[in-house]
């Protein structure tokens, strides 16, 4: 799956209650869409990331099914207002079931 | 993407793309896929009212591979309903589907990505409330083949 | 042959007996935004009246993606660069680091200046080039392939380095020769297409090719991440597609041919900031 680290941002780490944190993730993958054939004329099996999860604490925050119409090196921006401080998982997931993970930390006052 | 055509390859994928290009003088460039169905699919058979949700795309694809789409419910504030998911389609590309995004309530119901598509064509974007409301908004993007850029 | 081939085959030989005109649509700019924001040529014999980097040519979403760093997905290339910098590869125990120390010192305008001139070899060799030269006489180690991740990565690497700087190859002495072969080969018309470089780039840039919007063809954003194949591109494989898609045989990646095109082009940009990674279509 993806080599390089994923890449996250967000426009802030620490928030007031009822503010907005924006969120920025970029991942290296080639999202093979199993319609292309190679020089042969074999079709290269389908192998994309289907899908995306942010969780703050454990508990579900924004997410994405994705589909091969996804471009390559897929990006996301999302919004939320956290209500507690904690720790932020991202989750990206393959078709073959493969996990990468990154995390940030943010603090909410 | 393979560019290692030999001459007579090369030609006859050029004669291909004049006639297909013929072709769509006539009517649209490809078939469309069960969009339709996937929209029931989401809705489970409702009709989404059109409006609240704001789709924005380019009105000209740069490439077709690499499209940045936006997507955003409006008016919701002090409703008590909130965005669950917004599902995104592509009625002229090889498969409908293109993303669904999933919402909290914690969410702001806005999200960003970039897609690829295959034809000029109407994007729709569909989202579902908490209340079982749908709501929906469609967008045209031409999206050209051809050219030097290939 | 079917009506509508033998229609296609008609248009096809017309576009092919030179009738390039006709092909090129004279519908003037769709994209005025690229107006204004060119630089001023070196002297008055320069054949452009304005230089202008390939940036301006794309939409405003495209711009968008190359502004932002974090976004621009060319730089996935650049920090895997950036980690085989530091790695020693090859029966010496080295790796670039060992020699060139923090690169972004040591490498800082190298990439705005090539291709250079090689004592050693009696000919230009461009970044690509120093690289498996470097690995193969310092570290002892195998080349990388053209078109490799690994060397495009590190071309990536070693040219951002000189980002913001302006291009400068050095065209004089031993180098006058192939800048004269280079300029020949970009007013040379090839291919079934019967298009020479400059056809395009030069008397139609800010027009339409077919769907294409036709940009000066610059070379200071490569390697670039190119939307179409959503990854980073080094220039000769640009310039290889070129040709193919004027239907003529392209030149190999690396060849004399297009070491003489590359100084020839990076000389035509001449002040245009470094922009690798760049982002274009």
């Amino acid at each position: 799956m993806a080599e390089a680290k994923p890449r996250i941002r967000l426009d802030k780490k620490e928030v007031r209650r009822g503010e907005t944190v924006d969120v920025k993730t970029l991942v290296s993958h080639i999202m093979e869409t199993g319609l292309r054939k190679d020089a042969s004329g074999k079709p290269i099996p389908r192998m994309i990331i289907n899908t995306f999860r942010c969780e703050l604490n454990g508990k579900f925050v924004f997410g994405c099914d994705l589909e091969s119409a996804v471009s390559a090196n897929p990006y996301f921006e999302f919004k939320f207002k956290p209500t507690e401080s904690g720790v932020l998982k991202f989750t990206w997931i393959d078709d073959e079931g493969v996990r990468t993970e990154a995390t940030e930390t943010i603090t909410v006052t | 993407m393979s560019r290692r055509l030999n001459r007579r390859e090369a030609l006859n994928v050029g004669v291909g793309a004049f006639a297909a290009g013929l072709a769509s003088a006539a009517g649209p460039a490809r078939a469309l896929n069960d969009y339709a169905g996937e929209i029931k699919k989401f809705t489970g058979g409702k009709t989404p009212v059109e409006g609240r949700v704001k789709l924005e795309l380019p009105e000209l694809a740069e490439n077709g591979n690499t499209v940045p789409l936006s997507v955003a419910v409006d008016g919701l504030a002090g409703e008590g309903a909130h965005v669950q998911e917004i599902l995104v389609v592509a009625p002229a590309n090889p498969n409908a589907r293109v993303i669904r995004f999933r919402f909290s309530a914690l969410s702001v119901p806005e999200a960003s990505t970039r897609i690829r598509l295959a034809a000029t064509q109407d994007v729709i974007a569909v989202a579902k409330l908490s209340d079982g409301t749908f709501f929906s908004a469609s967008r045209q993007i031409k999206v050209t083949i051809g050219g030097c850029g290939g | 042959m079917s009506p509508r081939l033998a229609l296609c085959a008609m248009v096809l030989l017309a576009i092919a007996a030179g009738a390039a005109g006709v092909a090129l649509a004279q519908n003037g700019p769709d994209r005025p935004h690229w107006q204004g924001h060119g630089i001023k040529p070196p002297d008055k014999n320069f054949p452009l009246p304005e230089i202008v980097s390939g940036y301006w040519f794309r939409t405003k979403e495209t711009r968008a993606i190359q502004d932002d760093d974090f976004n621009n997905p060319g730089f996935f290339a650049v920090e895997q660069g950036e980690q085989l910098w530091s790695k020693p590869d090859g029966a010496a125990g080295k790796s670039c680091a060992s020699c060139h120390q923090d690169a972004a010192a040591s490498m800082k305008g190298v990439g705005a200046a090539m291709p250079k001139w090689s004592d050693a070899l009696h000919k230009p060799v461009n970044l690509e080039q120093q690289i498996n030269i470097c690995r193969s006489e310092r570290m002892q180690a195998a080349p990388w392939k053209f078109g490799s991740a690994e060397l495009t990565a590190m071309t990536a690497f070693v040219r951002f380095q000189s980002r913001g700087l302006p291009v400068a190859p050095r065209v004089d002495g031993p180098m006058a020769s192939w800048f004269e072969k280079g300029k020949q080969l970009y007013y040379t018309r090839n291919g079934q297409l019967d298009l020479a470089c400059a056809s395009c780039h030069e008397r139609n840039y800010g027009r339409n090719l077919r769907a294409d919007f036709l940009s000066q063809g610059q070379s200071n954003g490569f390697p670039v991440y190119r939307l179409r194949d959503q990854r980073l591109v080094p220039l000769h494989e640009r310039m290889e597609g070129c040709i193919f898609d004027v239907r003529g045989i392209p030149y190999a990646p690396l060849s004399d041919e297009f070491l003489a095109l590359e100084l020839y082009v990076a000389w035509r940009g001449t002040g245009l900031p470094v922009e690798t990674p760049a982002v274009r279509n």
